[in-house]
């Protein structure tokens, strides 16, 4: 193989009295940017700036998929159309038929919540995104969603999809954030059985298909089959999302912990759509209406109520 | 041996947006633990044959770019790109005359020392990934150099 030179230089080796100092400057600088940006502090300017720089070279590997998805709606038949045109108005006429019940129920319960002078539960706002098919790092779970701080994201902030919790974002962007999914081995969210509502934490175990529940004692009341919720107390995501369903128990009488898997509800590896969830506390609901008189007299006598924390 | 040579910037700007396109595109996942650092060789590549094109600042910035590509610590691949690129910078006239087999094996090792570093970096930042999984890079890499290194020669020579 020929050595390569330069155009129009004569050939000059690079003057090594500097390449260690050269060397020695710039890995102190990665340093300092590694411990600046390990603790949060003032590089989400510079991280924001060098995502919307990367923004373009990640549409142009996003696009070969995205142009595949648009030919396949594009060239379907009116057939196969018209058949999930109708299975759609089912499903949709189902759900309207269950959200009706559901809104009643809903109103009962800010009713009888405001009764109680609990504060009310939060109220939510979702938006759509789409799961960019792009490769982070395979070690990782974590994907890159079409929509940043543009769009009012966050960091932080509860993605969950149509079966359960997904992840939480962790880079915003303006035009695009980084989800780290449930599964990630340094995720963690706390969560509640269903059941009988005991708590404890899923912690991602680097599998999509498994969380491990590794805080809960041999005699915990858990069963295989058990549904976690979301308790809502790691203050990221509201109370009560499904997260992942007990696919094994095992007690080991030696053992003062029992190991404990669950597989996820979401298709953590499977979506191709996600949901953004906003939620923002409705205060001043219970203040507006004073109580009638009737129920608040003798709570009144006995004991002032705590005021709803805001 | 007089050639045309391309502009060794334009040709470091070109070649290293097309890695960091590879280094993201979507693959199955037994493919995706396969991926090359196509990057990386890409860097050793200048800082061997084109080291004024190619120095360390380049290496540097290279390396950040996959940081924000990639969503980790900031300045993670930057320094282990920037160390990489210091030993081939000190070597690299006695690299060049190696033959192609030792050269590899030379790659070989700087790989290891690369994914070393990621992992030592990940331990202290909290990420430990112990997969050994995450060594499956430094082989593909290796295997893919000499290829690499013909193309890189190619595209050099107009």
């Amino acid at each position: 193989m020929p050595a390569l030179r330069e155009p129009g230089a004569r050939y000059a080796p690079p003057r090594v009295s500097t390449l260690g100092l050269r060397a020695l400057v710039l890995i102190a600088l990665s340093v300092g940017l590694m411990v600046a940006d390990h603790r949060q502090q003032g590089l989400a300017a510079i991280r924001s700036g060098l995502s919307a720089a990367a923004w373009p070279l990640q549409m142009l590997v996003h696009s070969p998929v995205a142009a595949w998805d648009w030919l396949s709606a594009t060239l379907r038949t009116r057939r196969e159309l018209l058949t999930e045109n109708d299975a759609l108005k089912d499903a949709a006429r189902e759900t309207d038929l269950k959200l009706l019940r559901l809104e009643a129920i809903e109103q009962e319960n800010q009713r009888l919540r405001s009764l109680l002078n609990a504060a009310p539960r939060d109220a939510e706002r979702v938006q759509a995104a789409i799961v960019m098919r792009v490769d982070l790092d395979p070690l990782r779970h974590r994907v890159l969603i079409d929509r940043g701080s543009r769009d009012g994201v966050a960091r932080a902030q509860p993605v969950i999809d149509a079966h359960g919790v997904f992840g939480q974002t962790i880079n915003v962007g303006p035009f695009a954030a980084e989800v780290i999914l449930l599964s990630d081995p340094t995720h963690a969210v706390p969560v509640q059985v269903e059941r009988n509502g005991l708590r404890t934490i899923a912690v991602g175990s680097g599998d999509t298909g498994r969380l491990t529940l590794p805080y809960l004692p041999r005699n915990a009341d858990v069963q295989a089959d058990d549904l976690l919720v979301t308790s809502g107390l790691g203050g990221v995501f509201p109370a009560g999302l499904p997260v992942a369903r007990i696919s094994e128990v095992r007690r080991d009488p030696s053992q003062p912990l029992a190991v404990v898997s669950a597989r996820p509800t979401a298709a953590l590896d499977r979506d191709r759509e996600v949901l953004l969830l906003w939620t923002t506390p409705r205060v001043a609901l219970p203040a507006a209406e004073p109580p009638p008189p009737v129920a608040a007299a003798p709570r009144e006598a006995r004991a002032k109520p705590k005021p709803a924390p805001p | 041996m007089i050639e045309e040579r391309r502009n060794p910037r334009l040709l470091l700007l070109g070649v290293g947006l097309a890695a960091l396109v590879l280094s993201a595109l979507p693959l199955p996942h037994v493919a995706d633990l396969l991926r090359p650092d196509f990057l990386l060789l890409t860097v050793v590549w200048f800082a061997l044959m084109m080291p004024r094109a190619g120095g360390l600042a380049t290496a540097w910035a290279a390396g950040l770019a996959l940081d924000a590509f990639r969503g980790v610590a900031l300045g993670e691949n930057a320094l282990a790109f920037v160390v990489v690129a210091f030993i081939v910078h000190r070597f690299h006239l006695r690299m060049r005359m190696y033959p192609l087999r030792q050269q590899t094996l030379v790659v070989l090792l700087l790989l290891l020392a690369y994914q070393f570093l990621l992992f030592w970096i990940d331990g202290v930042t909290g990420h430990p990934v112990t997969a050994w999984v995450r060594w499956l890079p430094v082989v593909t890499g290796t295997l893919v150099w000499p290829l690499w290194t013909g193309l890189m020669g190619r595209l050099a020579i107009r």
